[in-house]
C-alpha cells in the first residue's frame, strides 16, 4: 500500500452495475476495496469472496461447543462425586442424564462463542462512522469506496462511471 | 401465487414501510395497552398474595402439588416453539415465506419463554431461594442432582432463553441500522447505538452471514431438546399417564402446534393494523395453515397411540387411569382438548378457509384452548388418579392462581405490544433479499 492513499466512493443504485464495477475493479488490480450493501448479495460475495477462505466464525463455534460439552460433563461428573451417593444401585456419575446437561451446554457455549467471533471478526461495535458510510447504504443504494494512490483516482473514477455508478465522490 | 398483480415493493419501499409501523400509535394500541396493563396489575397482585398467604392460597395441596402453574409453564415453553421452528429450522430449509413473519415469531418466542420462566418462580412459593436451582459453589459442598429431569429443565430453559435471544438480536441488527439511517433525532440515536454501528460492509456481512447460519443450526437441535426435556419431567416419573417414551415428541409436536396458533393470532392484527398485505400475503396464512393442520394430525396420532399404548400395555394403573380421565371429573377438559385439537383444526383442509382471517383466527384461538387443556390434562387428572385411592384428590382452581395465570397472558402480549411500537416487526434485511434484485439491465435477471 502506498503511503498516502485516496478515496473514491462510487454509489450504484443497482446490483449488476455494481458487480460490473467490482470485476472491473479486481481486473485491474485495486483490492483494497470496501463494499456496502442493504442486504448481502450472493452476486457480490461471488466477487469478493474469490480466492478468500470463508469465515472464521465457524472455528468459534466448534472451540466454543466443544468446551461447552467438556465443561457440562465435567460439572456433572466432578459434582456427582463431592458426594458419592449410591441411589438405585447406579453409578455416581451415571452418564446418560449427564449428557443431556452437556448438551445443553454444548449449544449454549457454542451460540455465546459464535456471538463473541461475530462481534470481533465484524468489528462491532463501531463507534465512529466511517467516512465513506452514507445513510442510502441500509435503504436502497449500494456503495464501492476504493482505497487507491492519489495518481490513480482518475482512473478510478473512469471505472466506476463507466459501470453505472450514479454518483462519483469526490 | 401472489394475491395481488401490482409490482413488488422495491427496497426504498420497505424501508418506508417498516418505518411506517414504528409511528406514534393511536388511541386504539393504547386502550390495548391500559386493558393488558390492568390484567397484567391484577396478576401481580395475585402473585404478591400468594407470596404474603403461602401456596395454599393457590389450591395447592396433595396430590396436585403441580397444577395451573406448571401447566401454564409448559403451555409458554410451547409457544415459543412455532417461533424457532420459523426463524431457524425453515431458515436451513430456505423457505422463503417465513421471511415476513419470522421477526414478530421470534419475538413471541422469547416473550413466550419470559413468561413461561415465571412459573416455576411463582410454583416454587419463595421464589427469592429460585437461585437454589443453580450450581454455584457454596460451603455445604451442595450440588443440583443432575439425574433429576427438573434440573436439566433449569439447562434447557436458560439454554434456549440465551440462545433465542442472541439469534434475534443478531438478526435485529441490520436491521435497526436501516432504521436509524431512516429515522432522525433522538430516535435515530437510540437506534444507532443499538445497531452497534453496524454500516452493512462487505467485511461484515461475510462474518455474519456465516454466524447466522451457525446460530440458525445450534437452534435447530435446541427447540427440538427443549420440549424433549420438559417432557421427561413428565415421562421419568411413575405416575400412570406420565411414564410413557411417547412423550418427547408428542410435546415437540404439540408445541408447535399451539406455536403456530400464536403466531396467527399476533400476525394476523399486525397486517389489519399495519397494512401490512404486501408483506404477509394470503400465501403465508396458506402455508401457516398447513402447517397447522399437519401437526394436529400428528398430534391426534399421538393422542390414539396414548390411549392405544394404556390400554394395550395391559397395566391396571396406566388402564384406570385413562378410564378415569375419559369419563370422571375432568372428562369435560378431555372432550374439550379432543375437539379443539383434533376436530377443529379439519377446517383447514378446505384452501379458502386457510386463506380466511377470521377462520385461522378462530381456529387459532381453540387450538390455544384445546393446547393450554392438553396440558392440564396430562398434569391434573394424572396426579389425581393414580395407585391408591387414598392419594386420589380433584384440584380445583382459585381465584389467586386463575388470575395469575390470566395475567400471564397479560404479561405476554404487553411485551409484544410494546415490541411492535419500537423495534422492527418485520425484517428489513430479509424481506428485501425476497424482492427482485434492483437490475439495470432486466435481460441479465434471468440468471438469478
Amino acid at each position: 500500500m502506498p503511503a498516502t492513499t485516496e478515496t473514491v466512493l462510487g454509489v450504484f443504485a443497482h446490483v449488476d452495475t455494481t458487480v460490473r464495477a467490482l470485476e472491473e475493479l479486481r481486473a485491474k488490480g485495486y483490492h483494497d476495496l470496501a463494499v456496502y450493501t442493504p442486504i448481502p448479495v450472493h452476486e457480490i460475495e461471488d466477487v469478493l469472496e474469490r480466492d478468500r477462505p470463508v469465515s472464521r466464525v465457524r472455528l468459534f463455534t466448534l472451540i466454543g461447543g466443544l468446551t461447552g460439552t467438556a465443561s457440562g460433563f465435567l460439572l456433572t461428573i466432578w459434582s456427582a462425586m463431592q458426594w458419592g451417593l449410591i441411589t438405585g444401585g447406579k453409578p455416581v456419575a451415571s452418564i446418560p442424564p449427564f449428557v443431556v446437561i452437556a448438551f445443553e451446554l454444548t449449544i449454549l457455549f457454542g451460540g455465546v462463542a459464535t456471538l463473541i467471533g461475530l462481534v470481533t471478526l465484524a468489528g462491532l461495535p463501531r463507534f465512529r462512522r466511517s467516512p465513506t458510510f452514507d445513510r442510502r447504504f441500509t435503504n436502497d443504494r449500494f456503495g464501492v469506496a476504493v482505497h487507491c494512490a492519489p495518481e490513480r483516482r482518475p482512473s478510478v473514477r473512469e471505472i466506476l462511471q463507466s459501470a453505472g455508478a450514479d454518483e462519483v465522490r469526490p | 401465487m401472489n394475491d395481488s398483480p401490482a409490482a413488488s415493493p422495491t427496497f426504498a419501499d420497505v424501508n418506508r414501510d417498516v418505518l411506517e409501523t414504528l409511528r406514534p400509535p393511536g388511541n386504539l394500541y393504547f386502550g390495548w395497552m391500559c386493558i393488558v396493563g390492568l390484567i397484567l396489575t391484577c396478576g401481580i397482585l395475585a402473585w404478591t398474595y400468594q407470596i404474603y398467604m403461602g401456596m395454599g392460597a393457590a389450591g395447592k395441596r396433595t396430590p396436585q402439588m403441580w397444577a395451573m402453574y406448571i401447566t401454564s409453564f409448559v403451555f409458554w415453553i410451547g409457544i415459543g416453539h412455532a417461533g424457532t421452528l420459523i426463524s431457524a429450522i425453515l431458515y436451513l430449509f430456505r423457505a422463503r415465506w417465513r421471511t415476513s413473519i419470522f421477526r414478530a415469531a421470534e419475538a413471541m418466542t422469547i416473550f413466550a419463554v419470559l413468561t413461561a420462566g415465571l412459573f416455576p418462580l411463582i410454583h416454587a412459593g419463595r421464589m427469592w431461594f429460585a437461585y437454589f436451582l443453580l450450581p454455584y459453589a457454596n460451603q455445604r459442598y451442595l450440588w443440583p442432582n443432575f439425574r433429576s429431569p427438573l434440573v436439566w429443565d433449569v439447562f434447557a430453559i436458560s439454554t434456549y432463553l440465551s440462545i433465542s435471544t442472541i439469534f434475534f438480536i443478531v438478526g435485529l441488527v441490520p436491521d435497526v441500522a436501516a432504521m436509524r439511517d431512516a429515522s432522525t433525532g433522538w430516535r435515530s440515536r437510540i437506534y444507532a447505538m443499538l445497531s452497534l454501528g453496524w454500516e452493512g460492509e462487505h467485511e461484515q456481512w461475510r462474518h455474519y452471514r456465516r454466524a447466522y447460519g451457525l446460530f440458525a443450526a445450534l437452534a435447530t437441535p435446541l427447540v427440538l431438546s427443549v420440549h424433549s426435556v420438559v417432557s421427561w419431567d413428565f415421562a421419568m416419573a411413575l405416575v400412570p399417564g406420565w411414564h410413557s417414551t411417547l412423550f418427547a415428541p408428542f410435546f415437540v409436536d404439540g408445541a408447535i402446534f399451539s406455536g403456530f396458533a400464536m403466531v396467527l393470532i399476533l400476525i394476523l392484527p399486525m397486517r389489519h393494523f399495519f397494512g401490512l398485505s404486501a408483506y404477509i400475503h394470503d400465501r403465508h396464512l396458506d402455508a401457516m395453515g398447513k402447517l397447522i393442520l399437519v401437526t394436529g394430525l400428528v398430534l391426534t396420532y399421538f393422542y390414539i397411540c396414548e390411549a392405544f399404548t394404556s390400554w394395550y400395555s395391559g397395566d391396571v394403573f396406566e388402564r384406570a387411569s385413562l378410564f378415569w380421565k375419559v369419563t370422571k371429573s375432568y372428562a369435560w377438559a378431555l372432550w374439550l382438548m379432543y375437539f379443539c385439537n383434533c376436530i377443529s383444526p379439519l377446517i383447514l383442509f378446505s384452501g379458502r378457509a386457510r386463506r380466511s382471517p377470521v377462520v385461522l383466527y378462530v381456529v387459532s384461538i381453540l387450538v390455544l384452548i384445546g393446547m393450554w387443556f392438553e396440558r392440564f390434562n396430562i398434569i391434573v387428572p394424572s396426579l389425581g388418579h393414580d395407585f391408591y385411592p387414598y392419594t386420589w384428590g380433584i384440584y380445583k382452581p382459585t381465584i389467586w392462581d386463575a388470575t395469575i395465570v390470566i395475567g400471564s397472558f397479560a404479561w405476554f402480549f404487553i411485551l409484544f405490544l410494546g415490541f411492535i411500537k419500537v423495534m422492527p416487526s418485520l425484517s428489513v434485511v430479509e424481506v428485501k433479499e425476497t424482492l427482485p434484485p434492483p437490475l439495470k439491465d432486466a435481460a441479465r435477471a434471468g440468471h438469478h
